[in-house]
């Protein structure tokens, strides 16, 4: 379990340095939120030869639906908890292979669509503790632009400067690994022990 | 005198902002607990990050971003002369609350599509609604979050599972989601009546102190045996592994028709916000779970 401070961009190279496990924080200007629509809007522009207003090489992507306030004139994350990255195994692949970004960060883990892609761009999955909102906003500090507002609130890109934003857990890696599958094979183990406890047999 | 209706709101909207923002103690406590206990290093990790946005967020700020959809249990005294006014009362409180504090706009018209802004609209705010003997009022502001509410369920059983099928029902739907609810977990169970009336009970308790236990000893040990059978799975917090999985299981029942084995799961996220105060009929007002700090 080591730890690591990244500064975006992050290189393919350090991003495979991180493993299942690993606690990261990232700091640096290239920290986007994108859940289902803005994934989906950033492929099609991609198909159309077009391009996005940010260039996703290098990021952190965040799967977050963040509540939001304009004070002075300045938009601000009050509070950013990740929301459930599953959604998101449509595109996530696609994404990957044509934006190069390096760390997605979500909640509840991703599927092995994903993984692959990972694995195949150089990149890794991040875990931050579902509900924590309030801990996220202290790192996500600045709000740099807010793209995409015809998406609703929650579906827009945000576009954020973060400063130690964490912790991120390493929970899908560039090797193949993924804690949410090596989890559900040690819970399945435990089945039999679980189910004498209220009287079944298997 | 005062404005009863504003009383009403006022004492609502410091409700909502206190559900959004901190803990009732008990929660805290519980979690707490857990970190302390955890010899898991990865649910460590988690439990810490919960232990401190908790810290962070009583300085006003939502502790998560999904505030929840707006849901309140109300217990109105039969002679509380002020009945009429309270349904519109809490929803210029939730209005007030979500811009505010902010909540999150989280009400969605299912059938057009669209999101009202306000976390107002149709049946929106929802009221549990229940008279008591009494003068007072009773408001509990329980907002829930999306993630949890997800992964509630109701079984109709055949009652010839008996109580192993019930049990085996709220396991096996822990085994299913996994940390995808935030575990550490609460969950609700309510046991017969029918399909509406079992989800209801199950909901219900949710609102129950987490340190108690049911008063029948038959249901208090159902209670028992569902919380270690679910802690014995490792799932642990956010389903990264762990040894606290649920913070507490807390089961209630309704006589049960013949044919019928009806079960309602509620699951709860660690983020279990509630906050309840009681208005006498003569407007003073006594926070219960956030109570008023003496200066």
């Amino acid at each position: 379990m080591t730890e690591y401070h990244l500064t975006t961009p992050i290189s393919e190279e350090d991003a495979r340095k991180l493993k299942v496990g690993d606690i990261v924080y990232v700091s640096g200007e290239h920290v986007y939120t994108a859940r289902d629509e803005a994934h989906q809007r950033a492929l099609e522009l991609f198909e159309k030869g077009e391009r996005p207003p940010v260039d996703f090489e290098g990021s952190v992507v965040y799967h977050v639906g963040p509540v939001a306030w304009q004070k002075n004139g300045k938009w601000q994350i009050v509070s950013a908890g990740p929301t459930t990255s599953i959604r998101m195994e449509l595109f996530e692949d696609e994404f990957l292979r044509k934006y190069k970004a390096r760390i997605i960060i979500g909640k509840g883990g991703m599927g092995s669509k994903t993984l692959a892609a990972l694995k195949e761009v150089g990149a890794v999955y991040c875990s931050f503790t579902g509900g924590c909102g309030a801990l996220a906003a202290k790192g996500l500090k600045e709000v740099r632009a807010y793209e995409w507002q015809d998406l609703g609130m929650p579906e827009a890109l945000w576009v954020i400067t973060a400063e130690n934003f964490g912790p991120l857990l390493v929970t899908m890696d560039s090797h193949g690994n993924s804690l949410h599958d090596e989890m559900d094979k040690k819970v399945a183990a435990r089945k039999a022990e679980v189910y004498a406890k209220i009287g079944v047999q298997v | 005198m005062k404005d009863p209706a504003q009383v009403i709101q006022d004492t609502t909207v410091r409700l909502l902002r206190k559900a959004a923002t901190v803990l009732p103690a008990d929660v805290e406590k519980a979690l707490r607990a857990a970190y302390e206990r955890e010899t898991n290093a990865t649910a460590k990790t988690q439990l810490e990050a919960i232990v401190k946005n908790i810290g962070i967020a009583r300085e006003g700020i939502p502790m998560c971003q999904d505030t929840g959809i707006m849901i309140f249990y109300v217990k109105v005294g039969e002679k509380f002369p002020f009945m009429g006014m309270i349904r519109d009362a809490l929803t210029k409180a939730v209005v007030q609350a979500t811009a505010e504090i902010p909540l999150r706009p989280n009400a969605v018209n299912p059938i057009v599509g669209g999101n009202s802004g306000d976390n107002t609209g149709k049946k929106i705010p929802w009221i549990n609604w229940e008279i008591v003997p009494g003068d007072s009022l009773e408001i509990t502001a329980f907002p829930k979050g999306g993630g949890s509410e997800n992964v509630s369920i109701v079984g109709m059983l055949k009652p010839g599972v008996g109580l192993t099928g019930v049990k085996k029902l709220v396991v096996d739907n822990a085994l299913s989601y996994m940390g995808k609810a935030c575990a550490p977990n609460i969950i609700g169970v309510g046991i017969g009546g029918g399909a509406d009336i079992a989800i209801k009970i199950a909901k219900q308790q949710l609102l129950r102190p987490l340190d108690d236990h049911h008063p029948e000893p038959e249901v208090a040990e159902i209670e028992k045996e569902i919380f270690e059978a679910i802690n014995a799975t490792g799932i642990g917090p956010m389903g990264l592994g762990g040894d606290t999985t649920v913070l507490a299981v807390k089961v209630d029942y309704a006589m049960r028709h013949p044919a019928s084995l009806p079960v309602g799961v509620a699951v709860q996220c660690w983020a279990a916000r509630r906050s309840t105060a009681i208005i006498t009929k003569d407007l003073s007002v006594q926070y219960v779970t956030h109570p008023v700090e003496e200066k």
